[in-house]
């Protein structure tokens, strides 16, 4: 029985599907049921009044009150469960628990892009804790798509111009498939992500030390990513060009003085430090208003910023 | 139809009377400017068989290509076109005219015991409304093809390249054949029937072809209005579904599946109404609930209006809109299961024969059975919510629309082609392919369910290996199924190279389209039938001693 579920349902990863599972296989056995009975009735009554002899007459019956009676009440009786059921499920299965993890998702032609809580941001891999609940907010960039994974038994239009919500709780580790169900042209079939559901402490790791693409990208393109994802760009510009903060361009090995009076020569402690602490040394000209970037880069991120800013002279 | 009062001739003309209509009148131009409804079906039948067939050769290429992943005959821009129209053709240009407009334009008036539809001129006209539809929907499929799916969504839609303008406007045209065909029927059905014919003494083919119509009717304005709405987005850029432009992509959604669930019952009753017919003929049997079946045709037609969203269950729409539509979209079911019971019990006590239109009927009770009960899973909105999108709802909707209504139409097809065209086919031969297509049909779409159950998504070009070994058990299905249709392409085919060879009612038949020469004459019956008793009155002797 177990194995005939699995085989016609795939892998579970939560404990969502396996309800959304019960109700499925309820519904088959019903469907057995019923059309078994379709196909009796339809077999027997067709061999046993099987035509005999040409021109007879038969008798005329016309209708039969309590039988069509039973025949309306009974399916209505069924439908109406399964309808209870089925809505129950998908509510309780809606309403996501105030500690989820958000996680926000956007569909764009072709592929998936991932922002947590920390900023750090991944295209086509999720990673998420397992045991803990999770909110993802969805939204597009372009036309419709659609967030499915098949093991949680859960998926969500992605609509342009909107945040949906869709949420589930992981009770098994390891990759689960995500798929795009929405039609959206040329490499639909290929719009694909893995969701890794991961043990507590290889989750911690990750969130440490990012996926491990990152250790073998080259520093200055992970450095360039950072700069593009989390943020940098919109105060300092690569340039020269003079934003909220100082351009990037040519700042390693330059002199800057401090409101404070001090200098220094621009190194690898230094820019830490003005990511980790940056309102411990002031440019002269601008505003002490760059947030703290603590906590938010990861060794290989914090090495490649490092490196990109070195390759801009 | 037993008792039939004769009433004097009325006409003088005898000889021209007694010719058939497939002779009186030779030449193109004759067919082309004809107002009988009798050629005017003919004509709607060699159209929609020839898009059946366009359709068909798009749906093999699907399969051809879905054999193995990634490429296997086409790109997957070419495949994108080929699944649209394939849905797009099947659905506008074959499935929807088909029963209504060429088996009951030929059959309805003759069972009403008409001379013709209320409107005969009306009539050609859809049709020529109809060629022009298909004609642009052609030039919208060589100049440039369409990627955008049968169900257009925005803002997909309005993006795209290709002829989506086109194909849209072919649409909008078609919807218009179809409202008139509609119209045309209601009225015929409210003024045509012969003397002494009440409601309740029509055959039941005909409630289904005016529930049918209703919708129609009701419907397909709001299709019209959908698709004018998205021309012009696409053409003018006026933001009605584009949020770029300020607009709501799932408002277009809404308006869609307002028109296209009805639509789905303007596919279904019309097969519904055909195994209304073949069951009591081949049973020689009083149809089992003969009202029951009436009501519930024109109670899903009603309730078919207010189940749309049940195919937005994944749009972002409000749980309690999902709740309404998955609570109303049961209500469907029950009726379904009625008619369902209502047919195999009208064989109880019968006299069954199993000629080839009985078999393509009972054909139709098994599959019908798997379409509606696999609708059941996906009403429930839990399940749908994993089923939605995939390969499941693809075998749902074929178990229905192919298995169920195109099984019921080629099941009237064999029942009426020898008073269409006075001939008969070789009934082994018929058989066979019959087989075949029942065998070939469930090879392709059952294990469907299951890779859909599985989380195979739809409109896939590529899929996971883990997919492989049921998408090629499907495409092999889809070989046995085409095997079965080109031998009955052979066999129809053949049979009408005969000489004309059928009797008047060769399925010894009580109601009225048997009760004149196989082909009808011209003017249908020589002298207007009139009607005392009901149209499944197989208990008793037939009347005016009539052949039976
Ligand atoms: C017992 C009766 C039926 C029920 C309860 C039912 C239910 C449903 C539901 C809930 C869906 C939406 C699934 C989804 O997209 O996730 C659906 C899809 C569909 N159904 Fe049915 N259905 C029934 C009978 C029929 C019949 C008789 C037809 C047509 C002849 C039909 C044609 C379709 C089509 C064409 C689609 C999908 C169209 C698309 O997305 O391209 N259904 N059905
Ligand atoms: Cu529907």
């Amino acid at each position: 029985m177990d194995s005939l579920k699995h085989w016609m349902l795939g892998p579970q990863g939560s404990a969502y599907a396996n309800d959304v599972d019960v109700l499925y296989m309820f519904l088959v056995w019903l469907s057995v049921f019923f059309f078994a009975l379709i196909v009796f009735l339809t077999v027997y009554f067709a061999w046993k009044y099987r035509r005999r002899k040409e021109g007879v007459l038969t008798p005329n019956i016309s209708h039969n009150l309590a039988l069509e009676l039973l025949w309306s009440i009974i399916p209505l009786i069924i439908v109406m469960g399964i309808f209870f059921w089925g809505f129950n499920d998908y509510v309780r299965a809606s309403v996501p628990p105030n500690d989820a993890i958000e996680i926000h998702v956007t569909g764009k032609k072709w592929l998936w892009a991932f922002e947590y809580p920390d900023g750090t941001r991944t295209i086509g891999n999720l990673h998420v804790p397992v045991n803990r609940p999770v909110k993802l907010i969805l939204t597009s960039e372009d036309v419709l798509h659609d967030f499915y994974i098949p093991s949680m038994r859960q998926k969500t239009d992605v609509i342009p111009g909107r945040f949906v919500d869709l949420t589930f709780t992981p009770t098994v580790a390891g990759r689960h498939q995500v798929f795009c169900a929405e039609y959206c042209g040329k490499s639909h079939s290929d719009m694909m992500a893995n969701l890794f559901v991961d043990s507590p402490e290889v989750y911690e790791k990750w969130l440490i030390e990012g996926d491990p693409e990152l250790q073998t990208m080259p520093p200055v393109e992970v450095g360039k990513m950072v700069y593009e994802n989390k943020g940098c760009n919109s105060c300092h510009s690569i340039d020269g060009s003079k934003n909220t903060g100082p351009s990037f361009k040519g700042l390693y090995g330059r002199v800057e003085k401090f409101t404070d009076g001090t200098s220094i020569t621009v190194d690898d402690n230094y820019i830490v430090e003005s990511i980790n602490n940056p309102q411990a040394k002031i440019v002269t000209g601008y505003e002490p208003v760059m947030p703290t970037f603590q906590g938010l880069l990861r060794i290989p991120e914090m090495r490649g910023i490092i490196a990109y800013i070195k390759e801009l002279k | 139809m037993a008792d039939i009062i004769t009433t004097p001739h009325i006409s003088g003309h005898a000889d021209h009377h007694d010719v058939d209509y497939l002779h009186d009148g030779k030449g193109l131009k004759s067919w082309l400017t004809t107002v009988d409804h009798k050629r005017i079906g003919v004509m709607y039948l060699w159209s929609i068989l020839f898009m059946f067939f366009l359709g068909g050769v798009f749906a093999m290429m699907i399969r051809l290509e879905l054999l193995t992943p990634k490429e296997t005959i086409m790109s997957a821009e070419t495949y994108n076109k080929v699944f649209t129209l394939h849905g797009a053709i099947m659905v506008f240009l074959f499935i929807i005219p088909s029963v209504p407009a060429a088996l009951a334009n030929f059959v309805m008036p003759l069972m009403l015991g008409a001379k013709d539809v209320a409107f005969p001129k009306l009539n050609l006209f859809s049709w020529y409304i109809y060629m022009a539809g298909a004609f642009i929907a052609v030039a919208a499929m060589v100049t440039g093809g369409v990627d955008t799916g049968w169900t257009f969504y925005t803002p997909y839609s309005t993006t795209t390249d290709g002829s989506v303008a086109l194909m849209t406007f072919a649409a909008f045209v078609l919807g218009f054949s179809s409202i008139l065909t509609g119209v045309n029927f209601i009225a015929t059905i409210h003024k045509l029937r012969a003397p002494g014919m009440g409601w309740f003494d029509m055959p039941l083919f005909c409630w289904g072809i005016y529930a049918t119509a209703l919708i129609q009717v009701l419907a397909t304005p709001v299709l019209a209005i959908t698709l004018l709405l998205l021309l012009m987005e696409r053409s003018f850029g006026i933001g009605i579904f584009d949020p770029k432009l300020g607009g709501d992509p799932v408002l277009f959604q809404h308006f869609f599946w307002f028109y296209s669930h009805p639509a789905v019952y303007i596919m279904i009753l019309p097969g519904m109404a055909i195994v209304s017919e073949i069951i009591p003929t081949f049973s020689q049997k009083t149809i089992f609930g003969y009202r029951a079946i009436a009501f519930s045709s024109v109670a899903i037609a009603l309730v078919s209006f207010i189940v749309w969203g049940h195919h937005m269950f994944t749009s972002g729409q409000s749980q309690l809109a999902s709740a309404i539509f998955s609570f109303i979209t049961f209500f469907v079911a029950v009726p379904s299961a009625i008619k369902t019971f209502n047919w195999i019990v009208t064989m109880y006590k019968g006299s069954v024969a199993f000629n080839a239109p009985m078999l393509y009927a009972l054909s139709f009770l098994l599959l019908f059975g798997i379409g509606g009960l696999t609708g059941i899973f996906l009403g429930a909105v839990s399940v749908d919510i994993h089923l939605h999108d995939t390969y499941f709802v693809v075998a749902h909707f074929h178990y229905v629309m192919m298995g169920s209504t195109v099984i019921a139409f080629l099941g009237g097809l064999h029942y009426w082609w020898p008073k269409m065209f006075g001939r008969m086919y070789s009934e082994p031969a018929a058989r066979v392919a019959c087989a075949l297509v029942f065998i070939g049909f469930n090879a392709t779409f059952l294990p469907q369910f299951v890779l859909g159950s599985r989380g195979m998504p739809r409109r896939y070009y590529n899929y996971l290996p883990e997919f492989q070994a049921l998408h090629q058990a499907s495409t092999v299905g889809s070989w046995i199924l085409g095997l079965g249709f080109l031998i009955m392409a052979g066999y129809l085919f053949a049979s009408l190279r005969k000489k004309m060879d059928a009797p008047a009612n060769p399925w010894h038949s009580r109601t009225l389209e048997w009760q004149t020469s196989s082909p009808p004459i011209t003017h249908n019956f020589h002298e207007i039938p009139a009607v005392g008793g009901g149209p499944y009155d197989y208990y008793r002797p037939v009347g005016n001693g009539r052949n039976a």
